[in-house]
């Protein structure tokens, strides 16, 4: 089983250790996983802002790079969102289309494919889980507030067999924290908002780390915490389940 | 003349200076989302519910011509008036017409969003005719000559403070008292006055059943009703997508229509008009205005099942912390975001984005609107057919060559974590509306490429050969 990973851009140029972290974890549970080297970026900063015709450049050096591997793993559930709705080939459209079923966020990978329950471990802080949008309500990695159906979290199921781990249940467990791609500049008001009561949530809660599957929703609370100056931290889940191992 | 529109960004932007407000805004109406939460979670069977709603109005929208002539026959039948309008201003001039007709220069009006969507108010005050919003919410914004700012909570982005202000200036109610208690009965007082003075009532419709010709109206004050059995001549307008097939059918809607809204199990009132009491008249206003041009519209044609709950707003972060007049239009949040562009698609081409595509609205609607799909396509729409600012355009091409080329994004990320570095400046200033009030990532020491490079399996299997 060939697996490649997928590092969205802005993790590979600003968060390398959760790009390090997703590929030791991978390894740890014993996958043979390999980055190909010419990746970029899956065209969502395009597609959400109403270019997606400008997209078909990146998806076809995406099909290039993950063509022939077995499965595609990427530690963020927007990007894998975008490319399992939207990533084409006009030349070999049938090869897109296996592609787009072969593409799988961290966690869901871990407890779907790989079916592991538990990770061992240790991380003795208490956290507040982080639901990005598009791995929630997209990916449906967790049952959503707005549905009346049974209660499921793939990323709770994970942490919350890491020993030690404080995760505390949010007053809104599944608000989006505003960060929405150029929305968080287009409508900087409302994002930054958006982002400071999320952050309230947490605080009320007393977390000392906020965590997520989502680097660009972490990335945004991050700069407002740092600007707050909280001694609140972001950490990507793959790190809390790789430290683990 | 309209004043020009100003974004949504902006006027978020104006909205969030006053936090407390905003906070306050943000809270009030996630508290109806969380009763709106309670009272679906009693059903258990409320996840088909949604989907038996979604699936009538389907098939409504695809039979539209048949129902909409089938309820047409039957509203005859029944002694009603039947009235055909093509677009917001032939709906106004019918209503007009009716009014003239009858001589009066009065009118008396229960909730109508559609009204609101034609501007009939503006239109009617041009001509003479005084028109008094008898639901409470809709008063209160009328006497301020604001539009409604919710679709089911028309004044929802007032305190009562506000309203006691209102009240004192227009209907003499004393300074300062806030009581809601005080305030309501001073607007009942008023309202009764008006009820009883009226010949011509309008009203709303919440469904139009295509078997009997009746329409359904629902209130919780019970001003639809008042309205109308006091008056000579009742006017109901409505959106032609109002129509359900069968009564059998109105269970559904309004099972769903009041839990979604406020959270009520129903609403106070669910009145039946059917026919013109002895000696009175009847209308129906049926409008188009866009709507079958919405229909043709294959990726959004759904949008018109739509039955204006208002759960979508309610659920909306943006729009709990940008308010209903950040969306310039009579239906704002996500469902006014995908309805307005096809009205006026470079008027309103600044609202689909106005969302962070978080899917929450899609979730809570009781018809099954892909709300936050529709955003997401009709952004694409708007692109193309010129609505985008030329320098985002030409920003993103630039994005999309860098994206599509992996040496030149290499170098890129590089000569940018190198400037971040060493030039902050270039990115920590006012013209970034990130750095306003958030810190930027701190560029690391390497990529994870250039780290994969060195400790990837590819090179240590190299090492090992």
């Amino acid at each position: 089983m060939k697996i490649g990973l997928f590092i969205p851009c802005y993790v590979d140029q600003f968060y390398p250790n959760v790009g390090i972290a997703t590929y030791e974890l991978l390894q740890k549970l014993g996958c043979d996983v390999s980055f190909p080297m010419g990746q970029t970026c899956c065209g969502q900063p395009m597609a959400n802002s109403g270019y997606e015709h400008l997209t078909k450049g990146c998806d076809a050096n995406f099909i290039a790079n993950f063509a022939n591997f077995d499965y595609i793993v990427c530690p963020s559930g927007s990007c894998v969102l975008h490319v399992k709705e939207h990533l084409h080939d006009d030349k070999n459209e049938a090869l897109a289309t296996q592609m787009r079923q072969r593409v799988f966020e961290l966690t869901e990978f871990i407890t779907d494919v790989l079916k592991v329950e538990k990770i061992p471990g240790n991380f003795p802080y208490k956290v507040g889980l982080h639901q990005s949008c598009h791995g929630q309500r997209g990916l449906k990695l967790s049952q959503m507030s707005e549905l009346n159906a049974p209660y499921f979290s793939k990323p709770v199921q994970l942490l919350s067999n890491i020993e030690g781990i404080d995760l505390v249940s949010l007053s809104r467990k599944d608000e989006c924290c505003g960060f929405g791609g150029t929305f968080c500049v287009t409508e900087e008001a409302i994002s930054v908002k958006m982002g400071q009561d999320r952050i309230k949530d947490h605080e009320k809660h007393q977390v000392e780390y906020i965590t997520g599957g989502d680097m660009s929703c972490l990335m945004h609370l991050e700069g407002i915490l740092k600007r707050e100056k909280s001694p609140i931290k972001i950490i990507h889940i793959a790190e809390i389940l790789n430290s683990s191992l | 003349m309209k004043a020009k529109i100003i974004e949504h960004s902006e006027v978020a932007a104006i909205f969030n200076k006053d936090v407390k407000r905003v906070d306050w805004h943000d809270e009030t109406l996630w508290f109806v989302r969380e009763k709106r939460d309670k009272a679906a979670f009693q059903i258990p069977e409320w996840e088909l519910l949604r989907e038996t709603a979604s699936k009538i109005k389907n098939n409504v929208l695809s039979n539209i011509h048949k129902y909409l002539v089938e309820f047409e026959t039957n509203a005859l039948k029944n002694g009603v008036i039947v009235h055909w309008a093509a677009d917001a201003d032939e709906h106004n001039k019918i209503v007009h017409s009716i009014i003239e007709n009858h001589g009066v220069k009065q009118m008396v009006k229960s909730k109508s969003m559609l009204t609101e969507e034609c501007h009939l108010n503006e239109y009617l005050s041009e001509k003479g005719i005084d028109v008094i919003d008898s639901d409470l919410g809709e008063r209160i914004v009328q006497l301020r000559k604001e539009p409604p700012s919710h679709i089911v909570l028309p004044a929802i982005h007032l305190k009562k403070e506000d309203v006691s202000e209102t009240f004192h200036e227009h209907l003499g109610t004393e300074k300062g008292n806030n009581d809601p208690q005080y305030l309501t009965e001073a607007a009942r007082m008023h309202l009764r006055d008006t009820f009883l003075t009226r010949k011509v009532a309008l009203t709303g419709v919440n469904f139009a059943i295509a078997e009997t010709g009746e329409i359904v109206v629902c209130t919780n004050e019970g001003n639809a009703d008042m309205g109308v059995h006091l008056a000579d001549v009742h006017i109901a307008c409505m959106g032609f997508e109002k129509l359900i097939p069968q009564r059998k059918h109105l269970g559904v809607f309004l099972r769903l229509l009041a839990r979604s809204a406020t959270g009520q199990p129903i609403t106070t009132f669910s009145s039946h008009f059917k026919t013109p009491r002895d000696g009175k008249e009847m209308h129906i206003v049926i409008v188009d205005n866009g709507r079958s041009t919405q229909l043709g519209r294959e990726d959004f044609r759904n949008s018109l099942k739509c039955i204006r709950c208002g759960a979508c707003m309610n659920t909306c972060p943006v729009y709990r912390r940008s308010g209903g007049h950040s969306y310039h239009n009579a239906v704002a949040g996500p469902i006014g975001s995908i309805l307005a562009p096809n009205l006026d698609m470079s008027k309103n081409a600044d609202l689909p984005f106005a969302s962070t595509l978080c899917g929450s609205c899609t979730n809570v609607c009781p018809v099954k609107i892909d709300i936050h799909d529709q955003l997401y396509k009709w952004r694409q729409v708007l692109v193309k057919e010129g609505h985008s600012p030329t320098a985002k355009t030409i920003a993103m091409k630039g994005m999309a060559t860098v994206l599509a080329n992996p040496m030149v994004f290499d170098l890129a990320g590089k000569a940018g974590r190198f400037a971040m570095k060493n030039i902050p400046a270039v990115v920590n200033n006012s013209l970034n509306p990130w750095y306003k009030q958030r810190e930027m990532p701190a560029p690391p020491e390497e990529s994870f490429r250039e780290w994969y490079k060195k400790n990837g399996k590819e090179s240590k299997d190299k090492r090992h050969e």
